[in-house]
């Protein structure tokens, strides 16, 4: 047995179903013993990808996603798609194969220091330097990366370490980590300082943010939230905890999303942010979201908590963990004239958006906000949705509809072309579910390779690309910043959709008419089968 | 406002580049860095100082506490401990100024560690404050070099 088997033997152990990757000489040692284990293999057409699909299988299965590439630029490549799922807490172990760990340092062909260049976004790092520490670090890996604040670990394996012979593999049952142990309950003290405030607040709502999810807290949340009639908002990356029809639930937060979800943070007097980061998007104001208010912040990492606003009530613990706890306890809430108030709110605000359902589009192309509802609406009650990035993501969120389903999207790093690589890992992840995928012209360009990956490991994702020819979020502040001055901004020269649908072998749907808008989404959803579908939009619009 | 942090970690290659990185990334000022093995071979202790208003401490010791080659922060205001610093200072003398060197020497207990070719190295292992005064004595002398470990601390004994 040598390195290589090694940490196969581990990923098998891991009860690893997927690895994501790009094979290379330095990583070959591996990709030969993977042959040997029943772990699929997905050879995705960038790096990056790799890194992406593996993040759509972690955020559906819960599991850690696993990515593996060669060295030098295979490293490099997937750096971005690390960061990405950094920013937005996503479990991953990626493996990067490396030099010969003798001429690691002297500028070899294909040599990269991956393990220095990913320092600031990755949870952890490990090169590995003597085979027989395998089992150690693949076994801290996969725990370090899916415990405390999720994110991605990176294991560096140069190929001497991966072909040097090693004795009996024992791989560890448990952790000992002396530098890393994560909160996970919640500290009864300040627990109970919530709930004395909970009994006394008459404005009270809860802020989810991606760790909602990430700790798997939306059930009890959504059952807190019932039981004690408390309304709750959602950050872009909370987006899913409550459907978004659920008469307690008011929407998005922040500088994208619905007025009346901000109108509810701004007249609350008491916010229980939970798993939020108060990122910049979400929080306009940090400093004044505490003014007038109880605020308490339930966050598993205690960096994040007094980051960005100063809470009244600290509360370091896992979300999933905290809201049992909370639930436990009695607590009477009378909060009918609160919700009475949001929503008045949101009537107001749903009274506007009729007044624009009524406008209308440009003749050859479709309103988008009305397709996003139309599709979502089509969309099978437990789907999953994966917006990409740009003024595609801004409509999703505001329109889209989720039910059991789930909403994915890439709310810290914002990386275009994130969601058709994405899509297809939650694909694998569950192939019965239905997965769509929607971006715009731009970010489908930087992950339209990915097609191939999709027909030849047949993953039927439905892809809707918004299409108007133009960087539409770039263009819109362009419109707005800059009066119009337009600077780098138009896709001229972009391909024929049909043409690249009809190169994969995928069903091709144009829409451009919103009289045909009802039929062409059925056809794109029916059938378990890939569909491109192109909707033409008006550049003017605005997200 | 100054403030020192004492931060036990694995003693493994990289980590001090991780915790400068840290600070280099977040924007975090350091003042001064030592480092050193401890009683335990596989532990080092950082002593960081860093000046920052109140808000930025307390990121500094829990951007810290996040990593998770640190074991240990310990953090705390110059008073709460005792603080060393130790100086080479390698000056040009003559038969002019050599005697008002070695009265300064003898004054603020620094030692001559080194001598040759009217060139001597002054060694002062003081308060970093101290170490300052000193080495503003000599400000009328030609300093070649000056070489500065950082400030070493530990908590005094009555904080524990």
């Amino acid at each position: 047995m040598n390195g290589a088997d090694a940490i196969v033997k581990c990923l098998e152990m891991e009860k690893v179903e997927y690895v994501f990757g790009y094979p290379g000489v330095a990583i070959c040692p591996f990709y030969d013993s993977i042959l040997n284990t029943k772990i699929k293999t997905v050879l995705v057409r960038h790096e990056q990808h790799a890194a992406h699909a593996a993040s759509g299988y972690a955020r559906l299965t819960g599991k850690v996603g696993v990515v593996a590439v060669t060295s030098g630029p295979g490293a490099t490549n997937v750096i971005t798609g690390i960061a990405t799922a950094y920013a937005d807490s996503i479990p991953l172990v990626v493996i990067t194969g490396q030099v010969d760990s003798r001429l690691m340092g002297s500028d070899v062909f294909q040599e990269a220091d991956v393990s220095g260049a990913c320092e600031s976004f990755v949870k952890y790092s490990y090169i590995i330097r003597n085979a027989e520490d395998v089992p150690r670090i693949v076994k801290e890996a996969f725990y370090i990366a899916n415990s405390g604040r999720k994110g991605p670990v990176l294991i560096d394996f140069p190929i001497d370490i991966q072909n040097q012979k090693i004795g009996k593999l024992e791989y560890p049952e448990t952790v000992s980590m002396r530098s890393y142990k994560p909160t996970v309950k919640g500290h009864t003290r300040q627990i109970d300082k919530v709930v004395r405030e909970l009994k006394k607040a008459k404005r009270p709502l809860i802020c989810t943010g991606g760790g909602a999810h990430l700790s798997g807290a939306a059930d009890v949340i959504r059952s807190f939230a019932e039981k004690h009639n408390v309304p709750v908002v959602s950050t872009m990356m909370g987006l899913g905890t409550l459907p978004t029809e659920h008469p307690l639930f008011f929407g998005m937060v922040g500088n994208n999303g619905q007025a009346y979800g901000n109108r509810a943070m701004n007249q609350a007097d008491m916010i229980l942010l939970a798993g939020a980061r108060v990122a910049d998007r979400s929080i306009a104001r940090p400093n004044e979201i505490e003014d007038n208010k109880v605020l308490v912040h339930i966050d598993v990492d205690p960096a994040e908590i007094g980051k960005n606003a100063g809470p009244s009530i600290p509360l370091v613990g896992d979300l999933k963990s905290v809201f049992e706890e909370l639930d436990k306890e009695a607590i009477s809430t009378s909060t009918e004239e609160w919700l009475k108030m949001l929503a008045d709110f949101r009537r107001e605000a749903e009274q506007d958006k009729k007044a624009k359902a009524d406008l209308v589009t440009t003749p050859g192309t479709v309103d988008p906000t009305r397709f996003i509802r139309a599709l979502s609406d089509a969309m099978e009650k437990d789907a999953v949705y994966v917006a990409d990035v740009g003024q595609n993501q801004l409509w999703s969120c505001a329109n889209c509809i989720i039910r059991e389903g789930r909403f994915f999207t890439t709310g810290g790093m914002g990386c275009m072309g994130y969601s058709v690589p994405a899509a297809m890992g939650a694909k694998l992840a569950e192939p019965d579910r239905q997965v769509v995928a929607v971006c715009g012209d731009g970010a489908f360009q930087m992950c339209m390779m990915e097609l191939g990956t999709m027909r030849q490991y047949n993953v039927p994702v439905k892809i809707a690309v918004i299409r108007n020819n133009v960087l539409g979020l770039v263009r819109q502040f362009q419109h707005f910043t800059y009066k119009d001055r337009f600077s780098v901004i138009d896709l001229t020269g972009s391909p024929d959709l049909e043409s690249i649908a009809a190169a994969y072998g995928m069903k091709f749907l144009h829409l451009n008419d919103e009289a045909k808008m009802a039929e062409t989404v059925k056809a794109f959803l029916e059938n378990d089968e890939s569909v491109l579908l192109q909707c033409d939009v008006d550049p003017n619009e605005v997200a | 406002m100054k403030r020192i942090y004492n931060v036990l970690v694995q003693n493994q290659s990289g980590v001090l580049c991780k915790v400068s990185g840290l600070f280099w990334r977040r924007c975090f000022n350091i003042d001064s860095l030592a480092v050193g093995e401890t009683e335990d071979n596989s532990v080092s202790n950082m002593t960081i100082v860093s000046t920052g208003d109140e808000h930025t401490q307390e990121q500094i010791e829990k951007q810290l506490n996040k990593k998770l080659d640190v074991i240990k922060v310990k953090t705390f205001d110059e008073g709460e401990a005792v603080c060393r610093e130790l100086m080479l200072i390698k000056v040009k003398y003559s038969r002019d100024n050599r005697r008002d060197i070695i009265d300064n020497c003898s004054v603020m207990n620094a030692t001559i560690i080194d001598m040759a070719n009217n060139m001597m190295t002054i060694q002062i292992c003081d308060t970093p404050e101290r170490a300052q005064i000193f080495l503003e004595n000599l400000s009328h002398i030609k300093i070649v070099e000056i070489t500065r470990s950082g400030t070493v601390a530990l908590t005094k004994c009555k904080e524990g």
